[in-house]
């Protein structure tokens, strides 16, 4: 790291002198923390980043306190979870708070995700930043979709089978592929025992890969709202206490929404169907996976073939680590660029049309001026807007758009807005 | 490759004219180990995770088909998965053999589906081929789809009586599990 190489701190503590001689770590945090030169101009979406670091942290201390009452067995685990609810001293509140945890922690990465999209936070040089991030996301939904197999409703059995057996489509060794996944020949007590074994484990691996994500995000510098690199000190602030401030007071206010939900409505991203216990013999009538899933479900049935609708699945994660190379235009922030700032919105609005389309029944209708138009080919239509969006429009808008004259420095376009007031 | 080893063995000095190609014999060979070594190891993980042996010594079950009228069905449970059991009425053998064969999404015949002698008896592994729900229409008064088999209500896949995929996502039959009559009121599923 580049800052690691200015001269060391005088710190006051003889102890702290003498530990930092032999191993760094104080000139460490002070250079990458402390003084680390910020661009002067966060918004808050630049708190998202921070704020999904203190949900992946309260994802773990709450799991690994539910681990300590939790049985994955096929027999007790459901009768665990609601021993952790009812008898376990403060289980019900560790519990909602993992719960619902999952879906903040999702909230806030999607936002962080959208935030980098819109002002160019992939583009060289942070290529390899971003495709961390969203090695970040595979990983963060496979540990979601494992744990959520570990109360073991209804919805957690159902979950499991229809998304274990998306890899049947694979062809020739589909199906040992899933036996494999199972350790038998349905989902049952060796697929929740591994589930939970991974569950535990993949967490710690999403620490690993987000301190790479961090490392790398230390080399390159943080992007900021004008895409515009800092040309000097005038452009940046030291992280501590600028951002330790403005972060801190965002977490405070994210965490006020998180605890609203954990106190007064804690079922409300959950199904109701999770509430009985699996029955390996009774589908329900209307499955669905948890709501940060549902746009990707929606691509998967909106393809009428099996093969095809896994494949478009993957491939809208896939395609995010192709982003820095679709889009071609060389001004990173959305802000000065007229005509894919309105097309940003219209991705984030297909995105959302596929979220709801995928948490209906797949033959549902609505009806509009009196046609009943299946939902289906609505999901196709923004099936196909999120493949466009990526590999026809982002490449396009690169070459016929005029982006907006760029601020001379980031001091210039702070300031300049403010002297005119 | 050649040439540079014959640069390192000038600088290297080795001296013996035939140290260059015992060296890259050497090296390849240790390569060639550790790899096979590392996927030797890895193997009894990966292995580790397959079906154990009392999973799969559970995998026979005997039915007693006593009491399952004409005209219904039941579920019973086999390796962790719901079979159907039909005791099909002469007009729904006959709907499964009045079909078009070859224009079935995955042909096959109603009499290759269940065994010489008991075309009454249609048994089928409950377990949609598409993404593995279990399709409604074993108990009475649940919807039969629109081919009078069995509806799966998760993407919408209509079977017939004959337990064949006619419509929807499903790309195949519902699987006849291997089975025996041990005599004519008692079958062995696996
Ligand atoms: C990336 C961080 C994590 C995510 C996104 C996550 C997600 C989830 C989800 C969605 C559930 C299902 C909750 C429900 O619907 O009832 C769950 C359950 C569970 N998780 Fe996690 N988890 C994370 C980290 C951990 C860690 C580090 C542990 C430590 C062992 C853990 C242990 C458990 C246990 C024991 C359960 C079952 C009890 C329950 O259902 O509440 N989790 N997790
Ligand atoms: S699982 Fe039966 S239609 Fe999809």
């Amino acid at each position: 790291m580049a800052s690691m190489q200015g001269k060391p701190p005088a710190f006051n503590s003889a102890v702290v002198r003498w530990i930092d001689k032999r191993l760094p770590i104080f000139t460490f945090m002070h250079h990458e923390y402390g003084v680390f030169p910020t661009p002067r101009n966060f918004n808050y979406w630049w708190s998202f980043g921070g704020i999904a670091m203190v949900m992946l942290i309260t994802m773990i201390v709450t799991g690994i306190v539910l681990a300590m009452n939790y049985t994955p067995h096929v027999d007790y685990a459901f009768d665990s979870v609601e021993r952790i609810r009812r008898d376990v001293p403060q289980g019900w509140l560790i519990q909602y708070m993992h719960m619902n945890g999952a879906s903040f922690f999702f909230i806030a990465v999607f936002i962080h995700l959208f935030r980098g999209m819109y002002y160019g936070s992939y583009k060289n040089p942070r290529e390899l930043l971003w495709m961390l991030g969203v090695v970040i996301l595979l990983l963060m939904m496979a540990t979601a979709f494992m744990g959520y197999v570990l109360p073991w409703g209804q919805m957690s059995f159902w979950g499991a089978t229809v998304i274990t057996n998306l890899f049947s489509a694979i062809p020739v060794f589909g199906e040992d592929i899933v036996t494999f996944l199972w350790g038998g020949f349905s989902v049952d007590n060796p697929t929740l025992n591994r589930f939970f074994s991974l569950h535990y484990l993949l967490p710690f691996v999403i620490v690993g890969v987000v301190v790479l994500h961090i490392a790398a995000m230390h080399v390159a510098g943080s992007n900021n709202p004008t895409g515009i690199d800092p040309r000097g000190p005038q452009d940046t602030l030291p992280f501590s206490p600028y951002y330790v401030t403005k972060d801190g007071y965002a977490v405070v206010v994210f965490l006020i929404f998180y605890a609203i939900f954990v106190f007064f409505a804690p079922d409300f991203f959950g199904e109701p169907d999770n509430y009985t216990k699996a029955n390996p013999l009774q589908t329900p009538a209307h499955i669905v996976p948890e709501w940060y899933f549902l746009p990707f479900y929606a691509v998967l049935r909106s393809i009428p073939d099996k093969l095809g609708g896994v494949i478009a699945m993957f491939g809208a994660i896939g395609i995010l680590f192709l982003l820095p190379w679709l889009d071609t235009s060389r001004v990173r922030s959305g802000r000065f660029r007229p005509m894919f700032k309105w097309f940003f919105w219209v991705f984030v609005i297909d995105c959302l049309v596929l979220g709801w389309v995928g948490g209906n029944p797949a033959d549902a209708e609505i009806s509009i001026l009196g046609m009943h138009i299946p939902l289906l080919w609505i999901g196709r239509l923004a099936t196909f807007w999120y493949y466009f969006h990526f590999l026809i429009l982002l490449p396009l808008l690169g070459k016929i758009e005029r982006p907006l004259p760029l601020p001379a420095s980031i001091a210039d376009s702070v300031l300049k807005p403010a002297a005119a007031r | 490759m050649a040439s540079s080893s014959k640069a390192a063995t000038s600088e290297g000095g080795a001296g013996h004219g035939d140290g260059v190609g015992r060296r890259d014999f050497l090296f390849i060979a240790t390569g060639a180990t550790a790899a096979v070594g590392t996927a030797a190891a890895i193997w009894p993980f990966l292995n580790n995770m397959n079906p154990a042996a009392d999973t799969l010594a559970l995998a026979s079950i005997e039915v007693s088909l006593n009491g399952i009228e004409v005209g219904q069905a039941i579920k019973v449970s086999w390796r962790g998965k719901p079979v159907f059991i039909r005791h099909r009425t002469p007009e729904e053998i006959q709907a499964a053999r009045d079909v078009d064969v070859s224009r079935l999404p995955d042909p096959e015949d109603d009499a290759k589906r269940v065994q010489k002698g008991h075309d009454d008896w249609l048994i089928v592994v409950g377990v949609c081929t598409h993404l593995g729900c279990i399709p409604l229409g074993t108990a009475q008064g649940e919807t039969r789809g629109d081919y009078k088999g069995w509806f799966c209500p998760c993407h919408g896949s209509h079977y017939d009586t004959s337990g064949r995929i006619r419509r929807g996502p499903a790309p195949k039959n519902l699987e006849v599990p291997t089975y025996t009559f041990v005599n004519d009121t008692t079958i062995r599923i696996g």
